[in-house]
């Protein structure tokens, strides 16, 4: 323990030194900008930069790069909140609170807590990281196509809690995402499929943020461009002012988050050290316990401040976390923390279990570095927050023009292919149409992200197995992650029979309420 | 722009990286063409794959350098392993400003998927900048395999219930694979994964038995001592693993390479070409790029011109023979 | 039209959709292949069936009256909320086209710098009844905008059609500095 501490004192001489200092400011500072553009997350922001790293020695290369991807978590919420626009699908869950409360006029109290929960969750997780990191990183290594499955089906499992009141078409909104995530290359069998006579643009898949640009982006202002003709041209959000007051408050409020937040820094830390979940899930399933924790469910996806903590907590938590398996075992843990190792390769380290020994400053430094990208990002959001309600000021008529402007940017940029636009214009035509007749959009954005995670998963699984799905429950951590996966599942229905059974209980339990 | 925005911020730093490399020779011709805007620079691969790693690697050479007046951009086509790249170039037929770096998926896709209309031949040869290598891997707790014969003997006890990982369907793993069970009258499951280091990974968990990796992907974990090669697929010992004998040794004549080389658009012009050729030719010197290929025990001597066609040639047929001996081509 | 009818034109069209997922999944396996667990096409075509029978179950509910939706009589859009949306949404698709081309004769597309500022008067003129002054600065500045963060900083480069030959002096300009 005390020879961690030295360690960690060594990596924050090197940290702290003035030109990595400075990076690590001017890295945070372009994270969030580059997060908070819509279809610029954190994997496009890390992968464009990665040549300016060259310039610099390799712990400065690492320190920067890590800073931008902090950077660009924490600025992730900030699309969700003001555009009600994930930029990347690690903030999904963030738009389903962040964005009702932008509405109702306190988009500073969604940003604000958004930024404290991302440092909460931050610096758990990196504590997390100083104390455990090779132990966890044994653990992780052990999992395979089955704890993969498992964890996607828990992740599921919380899906529950996020359709509209119509279950006919909460499961219609679920499928649809999981059969579009199916488009492109079966990698089990190498044949194309669904490409819609050999369209040479489904080839790619269906990006992720096709979808949720098209739907949330485009859907979103077609949504607004009739609410503003109904209501005779007013803003599209009410206007949130900024005082000393509200301040305090906000960061009052926060603080009764601090059991759902923790948690979130907890979860989202395990599930972001499992290779090739990374953030996504683990927001999910932050978002879904802390519905279960709250003492007001109720007023999840209606602009509770715990349904913002929860899942900002855990997406940032989840991003320290997939850096595990990248700097202990040379795999990345997230497509951002894949481009940051193919960084490490071209500054000549040599990503993998020696690393620790064979290069504890870079090591060390880095893990120092985490702790002040915390701070820095923290105060850079905080900072910025002015400006970004200074932004929802400008006339909807201006505003939605530039909206519409980086959604057209934001779905070319991933592919650089016009077929992809069209397509997220489709998406926001039909998405708005669906939208107007109560379908649930947010199950299908999930699936999309989801599916390709668990399709293979499931099939390398039974491949391995023969063909046999008690392969699910006998491995040591696939068992039970399944299992909990299922009751969390059935749920719902478990609770209907109980309730029948009791003759109707007078108080609704919770997961009851989940599933409305 | 973004070389501009590095080199200012490596002057506002004070970090001069490097020294401004002119070169001085080179024939008028060469001279006369320079690209006119940014080139793109498709990868048939996702991001954060070996290839992407490569390019985002050459990329930053020709930055660093300073080798290109304008950004070298790269641009993941990875859709339909390979084919959406390969027809997107085949639409910027006559493109000045678009190169793109290949894998072995070069020849087998385009015969996998005939309807695509692709053939490679037309394409532009500029360089190979590498060949990668291939090597049969296993866990290091598997004391009772220490050679060829010792493999064999594990994997027929096994049966069908030997693992084989590897990256893709009718890939290169997957043909190697394809080689052993022939070669030594075994029946191992091949299971297919994302990627090269996903591959490696399962290995090192030991959600696998076997894997058939690059030695760059296994190379963290053989340095842990997770994991050993059995032997190489290549025509001579590889340097970092001088007790892993080839399959040439040991009387199977198998050779197997990935080869890493960039191609231009068809009928790309012979100025553009000879441009590209040269920009290739000072990034394969560049010391980043020998240091690469040192650690990433790779092999391969630059070809271009028609040399590479040859090359390319000669290894479509043996693609096509090889696929159609799994079955994947009547 | 009613919202009533909406629904069922809609669920007739995600019926229509599911169907043909179902057909275009069918081109790989979709059974239980022994030994291996479910065939290439077995995930998509399972979840487009579940896809057609929560339609048919939409469909269902529309004729039984269940839910708010399927008894909401009221029209799908009240009178002059119809035009703005149809305005925006087209001009959108006028500017993709326009930005692209559409593969047809030939037409390359104007590129983005060349849609984005129409696209940018048609919404600030007449969508926002901005003046003039207001309208030809946005259009301006946005495309300016856009070009020196995502073009010079970033290095996405956006399609530029037809336009691309006004953009070489530029890059000139640029990469000279």
């Amino acid at each position: 323990m005390l020879e961690i501490f030295g360690l960690l004192a060594q990596g924050f001489t090197v940290a702290l030194q003035p030109f990595n200092l400075m990076l690590i400011i001017v890295g945070c500072a372009v994270g969030l900008f580059i997060g908070a553009m819509p279809g610029l997350g954190s994997v496009n922001g890390v992968a464009i930069l990665l040549p300016l790293t060259f310039l610099v020695p390799p712990e400065g290369a690492i320190i920067f790069l890590a800073a931008i991807y902090y950077g660009a978590m924490y600025g992730g919420a900030v699309s969700s909140i003001m555009l009600g626009i994930p930029g990347a699908s690690t903030a999904v869950a963030t738009t389903f609170d962040g964005r009702p409360l932008a509405k109702q006029g306190m988009a500073d109290k969604a940003l604000t807590i958004a930024a404290m929960a991302s440092f909460v969750g931050g610096t758990i997780s990196v504590i997390l990281f100083t104390f455990f990191a090779p132990p966890l990183a044994h653990v992780a290594l052990t999992f395979g196509a089955p704890e993969e499955f498992a964890l996607m089906m828990l992740a599921f499992a919380t899906f529950i809690g996020l359709g509209g009141d119509d279950l006919a078409k909460t499961i219609f909104s679920i499928c649809i995402g999981l059969v579009l995530a199916a488009v492109g290359l079966d990698i089990m069998s190498g044949e194309p499929r669904l490409i819609f006579g050999d369209i040479t643009g489904f080839l790619h898949g269906i990006n992720f943020l096709v979808l949720a640009i098209g739907i949330y982006g485009i859907g979103e202002m077609l949504w607004t461009v009739e609410e503003n003709a109904k209501a005779g041209g007013k803003s599209m959000l009410s206007e949130a002012t900024l005082t000393w007051q509200r301040t305090k408050n906000n960061i009052k409020e926060f603080l009764g988050t601090w059991k759902i937040s923790t948690m979130g820094a907890f979860l989202g830390y395990f599930v972001g050290i499992v290779p090739a979940a990374g953030a996504t899930p683990g927001a999910l399933l932050a978002y879904g316990i802390g519905k279960q924790m709250s003492k007001e469910p109720e007023k999840f996806g209606k602009g509770a401040v715990e349904g913002v903590a929860a899942p900002e907590s855990a997406n940032n938590a989840a991003s320290t976390g997939s850096m595990l398996p990248m700097l202990t075992l040379g795999i990345p843990g997230s497509p951002t923390t894949a481009i940051l190792l193919g960084g490490m390769v071209i500054w000549g380290l040599e990503p993998g279990p020696r690393l620790f020994t064979s290069n504890p400053d870079f090591v060390w430094g880095l893990i120092a570095s985490l702790y002040a990208a915390n701070l820095f990002a923290l105060i850079l959001n905080i900072l910025f927050i002015p400006a970004f309600i200074w932004v929802l000021k400008l006339p909807f008529t201006i505003l939605a023009p530039i909206i519409l402007t980086l959604c057209l940017v934001g779905g070319y940029a991933p592919t650089k292919d016009m077929h992809d636009v069209w397509l997220m214009l489709l998406f926001g035509i039909v998405g708005y149409l669906m939208r107007k007749l109560d379908y649930p959009v947010a199950p299908a954005v999930l699936a999309i992200v989801l599916g390709p995670l668990a399709e293979p998963a499931l099939r390398q699984s039974l491949l391995i197995s023969s063909g046999d799905p008690s392969i699910f429950f006998t491995r040591t951590f696939a068992g039970p992650i399944m299992v909990v996966a299922l009751i969390l599942l059935f749920m719902p229905v478990l609770m209907l029979i109980y309730r029948r059974l009791r003759g109707g209980g007078k108080r609704k339990a919770p997961s009851e309420s989940a599933a409305e | 722009m973004l070389q501009r925005s590095g080199r200012m911020l490596g002057l506002a730093l004070g970090v001069t990286g490097a020294t401004a490399f002119v070169a001085g020779f080179g024939s008028a011709a060469v001279a006369e063409w320079k690209p006119r805007k940014p080139v793109e620079f498709v990868v048939m691969a996702g991001k954060g794959g070996g290839a992407d790693k490569a390019v985002r690697l050459m990329q930053s050479i020709i930055a660093k350098e300073k080798l290109a007046a304008v950004p070298v951009v790269p641009v993941n086509k990875p859709g339909g392993s390979g084919a959406e790249a390969l027809v997107y170039m085949k639409g910027k037929k006559g493109d000045d400003h678009t190169i793109m770096f290949t894998l072995n998926s070069f020849y087998t896709t385009p015969l996998r998927q005939k309807k695509l209309g692709i053939d490679v031949t037309k394409f532009t040869p500029v360089m190979r900048m590498a060949e990668d290598t291939f090597c049969l891997w296993v866990h290091s707790d598997r004391k009772d395999i220490n050679n060829v014969d010792d493999f064999v003997k594990a994997a027929k006890a096994e049966g069908n219930k030997w693992i084989m990982a590897g990256t893709g369907k009718a890939s290169e793993d997957n043909l190697l694979t394809d080689f052993l069970n022939t070669a030594y009258g075994l029946d191992m499951k091949y299971i297919p994964y994302k990627g090269g280091g996903k591959v490696a990974k399962e290995l090192a968990g030991k959600n696998a038995n076997s894997t058939v990796n690059n030695p760059s992907e296994q190379l963290g974990f053989y340095e842990a001592g997770k994991t050993k090669p059995i032997a190489c697929f290549t025509d001579d010992r590889i340097g970092l693993f001088k007790d892993a004998p080839t399959f040439k040794e040991l009387g199977k004549d198998f050779v197997y390479y990935m080869q890493r080389t960039v191609v231009g658009a068809p009928g790309m012009s012979d100025e553009a070409k000879a441009y590209y050729k040269d920009l290739f030719t000072k990034v394969f010197n560049s010391e980043a790029w020998q240091t690469y290929r040192k650690k990433k025990a790779l092999q391969g001597d630059p070809l271009s011109g028609e040399d590479l066609m040859a090359y390319w040639k000669k290894e479509r047929d043996v693609h096509e023979d090889m696929l159609k001996k799994m079955g994947e081509l009547n | 039209m009613t919202v009533r009818t909406a629904e069922l034109l809609m669920g007739l069209a995600l019926a229509v959709l599911s169907a043909y997922f179902m057909w275009k999944s069918a081109e790989l396996p979709i059974g239980w292949v022994p030994d291996v667990g479910p065939g290439g096409g077995a995930w998509p075509f399972w979840l487009s069936t579940a896809m057609l029978a929560s339609c048919i179950w939409i469909l269902v509910n529309w004729v039984r009256r269940v839910g708010p939706v399927a008894n909401n009589e009221s029209p799908l859009f009240e009178p002059g909320n119809f035009l703005p949306v149809f305005l925006v949404g087209s001009a959108l698709t006028i500017c993709i086209a326009l930005i692209g081309g559409i593969g047809v004769g030939g037409f390359e597309g104007i590129g983005f710098y060349g849609a984005l500022p129409l696209f940018l008067i048609f919404y600030l003129k007449v969508m926002g009844n901005h003046s003039w002054l207001v309208t030809i600065a946005t259009a301006v500045i946005i495309p300016v905008v856009t070009f020196l963060f995502f073009e010079i900083m970033l290095n996405i480069t956006l399609p530029k059609g037809m336009s691309e030959p006004l953009f070489l002096p530029i890059y000139a300009f640029i990469y000279s500095l």
